[in-house]
């Protein structure tokens, strides 16, 4: 019998068998991830409940497509709508090529929870390749069978709608619009559902998690059909595009992150532990308080070590705020509002803050009306920090801050004394201003952290302590500096408006 | 840096000499998971060419270790290394220095056998010609040459399991890590895996193996440790094992004629344990000195003896006394508390 080994003693760390030279990065992570991606291509390329789809969506689906399209065409010539054919005919397309990249997330939600249900996932995971490999090599094979289909479909319409009854002859920079956006859609799709994949413990479990992919996206495929039937504002896809290629960035870095074989074969995201959840919320909310719960050995232990932990938030909140001022100013030189000649003077402005004055005096709800204002735009702005890995949050936050520059830049540029303005806006920005950075730093950090989570942490655990952070400083600063600004905004800024106008 | 150019730069670092001491190193190597400590400071050592069998009840901690040392787990405190490279420092050194056969096969089923082989083999960076040649050899000597074409969805459970020991074969590894290698086997083809592991060890593979089948693990094993509840609590090999737990060896000894007091002639010398009309049993620490000293004090004593053998005492004997001890120790500490 001949031997099972190669003879070579192993008392000696050294595998005879691998080949592998001195090669190393970027190529070599690809060949390793392409040996995953073969695998799974060719597994795919023999599941019929894949293929069938993708074969109907690919060449029966455009096909359908065109008769609908010509009868469309006939309808609107046979009612003088001719014009409206070009605005209309690149729909299509994208429809064409959006069902069969959705068969991808199909492909990538399966792709690792569907290994680990049949139990072939740590063999797998016991060889050399590295976390990387893994993850490109799952991502690329989710997303080359459909993409391809995709790309086979829109050119098998196309050419019918070219060379058929239409005449149908886009340009390329439409044709290349409506790639991208197809492609990035893709990408997206796959990365998001990759990262779902590796997170849950069941198929069953994967596909309901699907639907924060799908809605999204459906919405989306609206919202640029509602572009693409607009010629003259088809410019806007590219920055769906630009904001697509972000998502997929963090969808990547999240991915790559959250993707280690400790996470693919122990912890779930389906189990959805309510108790332990409300319990972590707490512990962080509460924080490391020696003994009995005391309001200000809460701020000192637990309140105040968040804010300095909320740092890089905050600078990066600082960042975007000052640049939106900025932006805000140079668009008033852009844009500019001849402001002298509203008829507004000294004395009618004296007389509107005179009122506003009296009524803040005799009317305390007011200063709760204006806390409200501003916590129901930081509230918003927390929620769409949530759904956006933090990036909306920064807009939302910024957006004030661009109008308050745009104003300033106005007033300065029509030549009126920018003092009552600013003293209109300093005193209860003192309070304000801490509070709006706070609150945005510490939504920026409950969206992002998602695509970071500590080492020792979990996703779920990462993102409910953000939230326990977020609470605590919601509650413990936000609010009560929140209740002072509006206080200062009610009762003390029109005075001091008052006084600088008087002088 | 890629595993294999880890392991050739490291191999040319140490002039290719200079051997590993212990193949499988570990240190109070702990694992926690939410609330639940599954592996509490394990340390053991496996040297080149040993078998060493992880022996426990269900959920005991021997999957979680072996996990470990192929660095799929992190380690919540102390180390391991295997092959000389650290699980935590140098996972895919490690994972390249081992074969590892999991609980469950974990087979794509759509595959055919060679594809299946040729994957891994394209993983582990096999030549071209080690890439066609291996599987061959492997499948062919796993009686498994036949099948190297049909899909693994038509492969019995037998062969399943067979095709992933060779899987875990296929790139030479220094350190194989067993998790049941026989369960699902005909008795004809667990030999054959048993001859199999004896033949790695014979070439100095270093082999781990984590069973319930107790009489393969003393067949094979050089090495034993018990599990339970993620501590070892017994290490040792068979026979010290044996020794510790369930006392000296057991000899039983039948004479032609009744015993008539003979008992008495043995006095001081052994330990009596049993006795019927014409045959005894006792207990000596020592056989091979003792034994011929009470051959002599009986013959002596003119009694005839028709046979002197040691009572066979068995892993499972072992095992059971080794777990039931640690139940008792757990309840006494349980009631102090």
């Amino acid at each position: 019998m001949s031997s099972i080994t190669n003879n070579i003693p192993k008392s000696l760390a050294q595998t005879p068998l691998a080949t592998e030279s001195a090669r190393s990065g970027l190529r070599v992570t690809l060949s390793n991830a392409l040996i995953i991606t073969r695998r799974e291509v060719r597994d795919s390329l023999r599941d019929w409940r894949i293929m069938v789809p993708i074969f109907i969506l690919t060449l029966v689906f455009p096909q359908l497509a065109n008769t609908m399209t010509r009868i469309f065409t006939s309808f609107f010539e046979d009612n003088e709508g001719e014009d409206l054919l070009p605005a209309l005919l690149p729909l299509m397309p994208m429809v064409v090529g959006f069902f069969p990249i959705s068969v991808s997330l199909v492909i990538a939600l399966e792709t690792f929870v569907g290994e680990k249900e049949r139990m072939s996932l740590e063999p797998l995971l016991s060889t050399p390749l590295t976390n990387t490999e893994l993850y490109l090599g799952k991502s690329f094979a989710a997303m080359l069978p459909p993409l391809l289909a995709s790309y086979s479909g829109m050119a098998i319409y196309m050419t019918g709608l070219i060379l058929g009854k239409q005449q149908w002859h886009p340009e390329p920079m439409l044709i290349l619009q409506i790639v991208a956006v197809t492609t990035i859609q893709a990408l997206v799709m796959v990365t998001g559902a990759v990262v779902v994949s590796s997170q849950t413990t069941s198929t069953r479990a994967a596909n309901l998690l699907a639907s924060f992919i799908i809605i999204p996206m459906s919405m989306l495929v609206i919202l640029e059909g509602v572009i693409m039937v607009q010629p003259h504002k088809r410019y806007l896809l590219w920055y769906i595009v630009i904001g697509m290629m972000v998502a997929v960035v963090l969808l990547v870095r999240m991915g790559a992150r959250i993707f280690n074989r400790e996470e693919l074969l122990g912890r779930s995201l389906d189990q959805l532990n309510l108790r332990w959840a409300v319990r972590m919320v707490w512990e962080q909310f509460r924080g490391p308080v020696d003994g009995g719960f005391k309001l200000g050995r809460w701020y000192r232990q637990s309140v105040f070590p968040t804010i300095r932990d909320l740092r890089s938030a905050s600078v990066v909140l600082l960042i975007c705020i000052t640049a939106a001022f900025i932006g805000g100013c140079a668009a008033a030189y852009k844009w500019q509002i001849p402001l002298d000649q509203f008829e507004a003077n000294d004395e009618t402005l004296l007389n509107n803050l005179q009122s506003w004055f009296e009524l803040g005096q005799n009317n305390p709800g007011l200063i709760l009306l204006a806390a409200l204002q501003n916590i129901r735009v930081l509230l918003a702005a927390t929620i769409f920090a949530i759904f956006t890995f933090g990036v909306m949050n920064l807009i939302l936050v910024s957006v004030p801050f661009g109008m308050l520059g745009f104003i300033l830049g106005q007033v300065v540029i029509s030549s009126i004394s920018p003092l009552p303005f600013i003293v209109a806006v300093i005193p209860h920005s003192i309070a304000e201003v801490p509070a709006i950075v706070l609150a945005g730093a510490a939504a920026l950090r409950l969206g992002s952290i998602i695509t970071r989570p500590p080492d020792d942490m979990t996703v779920g655990e990462a993102w409910l302590r953000a939230l326990g952070d977020t609470l605590k400083i919601g509650i413990g600063i936000v609010l009560p500096l929140l209740l002072i600004a509006a206080v200062l905004e009610v009762l003390v800024t029109p005075k001091v408006v008052e006084f600088v106008l008087r002088l | 840096m890629r595993p294999a150019t880890v392991i050739q730069s490291r191999v040319k670092r140490v002039g290719r000499q200079k051997a590993i001491g212990r193949m499988i190193e570990t240190y109070e190597l702990t694992k926690d998971f939410k609330g639940f400590r599954a592996v509490d400071q394990i340390t053991f050592s496996v040297e080149p060419g040993k078998v060493f069998a992880i022996l426990g009840p269900n959920g005991a901690g021997k999957t979680t270790t072996v996990r470990m040392l192929t660095s799929i787990l992190k380690p919540t405190a102390g180390w391991a290394k295997v092959a000389g490279y650290d699980v935590v420092k140098q996972p895919s050194a490690v994972r390249a220095s081992v074969g590892v056969l999991t609980e469950q096969h974990g087979l794509y089923e759509r595959m055919r056998g060679i594809e299946y082989l040729d994957f891994f083999a394209r993983i582990y960076h096999l030549s071209p010609e080690n890439r066609r040649q291996r599987p061959l050899k492997l499948m062919e000597h796993f009686g498994l040459g036949d099948a190297l074409d049909k899909r693994l969805g038509e492969y019995s459970k037998g062969m399943k399991q067979k095709l992933a020991l060779v899987r875990a074969m296929l790139h030479d590894p220094a350190v194989l890590l067993l998790d049941e290698p026989t369960s699902a086997m005909d008795p004809q083809s667990a030999r054959l895996v048993r001859e199999a592991i004896k033949e790695l060890q014979r070439e100095e593979r270093t082999i781990t193996i984590t069973t319930h089948n107790l009489t393969e693990a003393q067949s094979l094993a050089d090495q034993i440790a018990v599990i339970r509840r993620g501590r070892i609590i017994a290490h040792g090999t068979f026979k010290e094992l044996s020794q510790r737990f369930v006392g000296a060896p057991l000899m039983e000894l039948h004479l032609t004629q009744q015993l008539n007091g003979a008992v008495s002639e043995l006095g001081g010398m052994v330990e009596v344990v049993e006795q019927g009309d014409r045959w005894l049993r006792y207990r000596t620490p020592e056989p091979s000195v003792i034994n011929p000293q009470v051959i002599r004090r009986l013959t002596g004593a003119g009694l005839e003896i028709v046979t002197l053998s040691e009572v066979s005492r068995t892993l499972e004997d072992v095992y059971l006394q080794i777990v039931q001890e640690d139940e008792g120790q757990e309840k006494n500490v349980k009631h102090n508390e």
